[in-house]
């Protein structure tokens, strides 16, 4: 059984006192660009599965024959040259309730009461890299005069693009944190080891290997920097459920209803356990950072 | 069994070497050799003690201790040669936040020895050397005399191999240097190297031995 000893007085030194509340304050720091990167993950992922691979076209004045098959209605007419245009899986117009349901922001319920012409509006579903717009553009024309084919792709690409910035955003942001954090730690380090030299020494006479004398020094800085993060991250929860609460309306659409009861579902998985792992990687910086450190410092003793 | 060969030290001073303090000292002293090791003030006695506890390496020479070379020898095995070399120094360099216990069990902790058997050797020591009332005391709470006799304790509880003493009897009185003079003549006598340096002329007369004798870093006596 091996008490921990503190042989080099570590546990006296008030400049190192502040060492845990640095750390918490990256760590809470940490915590806001992980959820900023889990978020922008997760916006560009849905972005990209839902809306990617679908095409409106809305038809104006859908019941008038088709320009180029008087046989035809508009409505059928598209929905036909739709379907035999390689590069779309599928064609479907939307039912009235449907339409409702979109216009009802803008027109209020009452939109199916109003006698507003309004358009049909079909929802295409790509399959590859979809149509050729360009040419699809003049034969739907044709076919119903100002039937325009609404792709999302442009939108969804920029937004995705917007996406996956701010998650390499929240990386680089990460990524400095965390060398903010050994950097202080090493400073820290050193000034300990300057004001402990006498006791290092004798203890260093007394034959400790520089494993032993890194070891006491890494084992307090991996205590310090853990309790340091776990406190960061708690401080950062309740900010990130508001966040999430914030953003709750955005994720939601189309995806399941958030439970408001269950509050530990408000923050994705990954977030959960990232906040998790932060006293761990903290706690890993900090032995590795002091172990580096201190061994460096031992080199000018014989 | 401790060789020098041609030995010498200088001490750094900013960017280059500073002055020569131990020049050309080519000596050997078997092992379970007694020296006393005289000189005035400033003649590198404590410089050579030193580099016998592997506090600094020669800068010129060969220096080889209990049959290894020191200047061949990487960091790792320096630190084990180390726990077989106990030193008592002039200023004691005890550790003040540790008790008088702690500081003399140091050497064992750091040498991994069982709890139990750290507790027994410790207790033993301190009673040895006359605190055994003052184990938790801390340095700051010991008189000279004390502490030098808790540096003592510290430097002999790990059973060393070469014994190394800067002036010991500076601050005790008549009795207890005779106690402390039986204590390095008792480990001398069970196979431990032992090198005194000291000013006390008296105590070299009354325990007359073989001596090293220093001058401005020199060797100018080995008998």
């Amino acid at each position: 059984m091996t008490r921990a000893r503190d042989d080099l007085g570590l546990g006296r030194a008030l400049g190192e006192r502040m060492l845990p509340l640095v750390v918490a304050a990256m760590s809470f720091l940490a915590a806001l660009a992980l959820a900023g990167s889990v978020g922008a993950a997760a916006l560009a992922q849905r972005w990209q599965e839902g809306a990617a691979s679908v095409l409106t076209v809305q038809v104006p004045h859908p019941a008038t024959p088709a320009g180029d098959q008087p046989g035809q209605t508009r409505v059928e007419r598209v929905l036909a040259i739709l379907r035999g245009t390689p590069g779309i899986a599928g064609a479907r117009p939307l039912s009235e309730a449907e339409l409702a349901e979109l216009l009802r922001p803008w027109l209020g319920s009452g939109a199916g009461r109003l006698a507003l012409p309004l358009p049909a509006v079909v929802e295409v579903h790509l399959s590859g890299a979809g149509p050729d717009i360009a040419a699809l553009g003049p034969r739907l024309e044709a076919a119903a005069p100002g039937a325009t084919p609404e792709s999302h792709g442009v939108w969804v690409r920029r937004l995705s693009a917007l996406a996956r910035s701010l998650e390499a955003c929240a990386w680089v942001a990460l990524a400095l944190v965390a060398g903010i954090a050994a950097a202080m730690i090493a400073i820290a380090t050193r000034s300990g080891l300057a004001v402990r030299r006498d006791a290092i020494e004798i203890v260093h006479g007394l034959g400790a290997t520089d494993g032993i004398i890194a070891g006491r020094f890494a084992a307090r800085a991996t205590r310090m920097t853990a309790s340091g993060a776990s406190l960061g991250a708690l401080a950062a929860l309740p900010v990130l459920l508001v966040l999430a609460d914030l953003a709750a309306p955005f994720a939601a659409v189309g995806a399941q209803p958030a439970n408001p009861g269950l509050w530990f579902t408000a923050l994705p998985l990954p977030l959960w356990i990232a906040l998790a792992g932060l006293p761990l990687v903290a706690a890993l910086i900090g032995w590795g950072t002091t172990q580096v450190t201190v061994r460096r410092w031992l080199r000018q003793l014989p | 069994m401790i060789r020098l060969d041609a030995v010498g030290l200088h001490y750094v001073q900013g960017a280059g070497p500073g002055p020569e303090v131990l020049r050309d000292l080519t000596f050997v002293i078997p092992e379970g050799g007694f020296r006393w090791l005289l000189g005035p003030s400033g003649a590198g006695k404590s410089s050579l003690l030193r580099l016998l506890h592997l506090a600094v390496l020669p800068t010129s020479g060969r220096l080889s201790l209990l049959d290894v070379d020191v200047g061949a020898t990487g960091r790792h095995n320096l630190a084990l040669l180390r726990r077989r070399i106990g030193m008592v120094f002039q200023d004691f360099r005890l550790l003040p936040h540790l008790t008088a216990f702690d500081n003399v069990a140091l050497p064992l902790r750091l040498a991994g020895q069982p709890e139990a058997q750290v507790r027994a050797h410790v207790t033993e020591m301190l009673h040895w050397v006359q605190l055994g009332r003052k184990l938790e005391a801390r340095p700051a709470q010991l008189s000279g005399g004390e502490q030098q006799r808790v540096a003592v304790a510290r430097a002999v509880v790990g059973r060393p191999h070469i014994l190394l003493a800067d002036e010991p009897t500076g601050n005790l009185d008549e009795v207890q240097s005779e106690r402390l003079m039986l204590l390095f003549k008792e480990m001398n006598r069970l196979g431990t190297t032992v090198i005194v340096a000291t000013h006390n002329e008296a105590l070299v007369q009354r325990h007359p031995g073989q001596s090293l004798r220093l001058e401005h870093g020199r060797l100018v006596d080995h008998d």
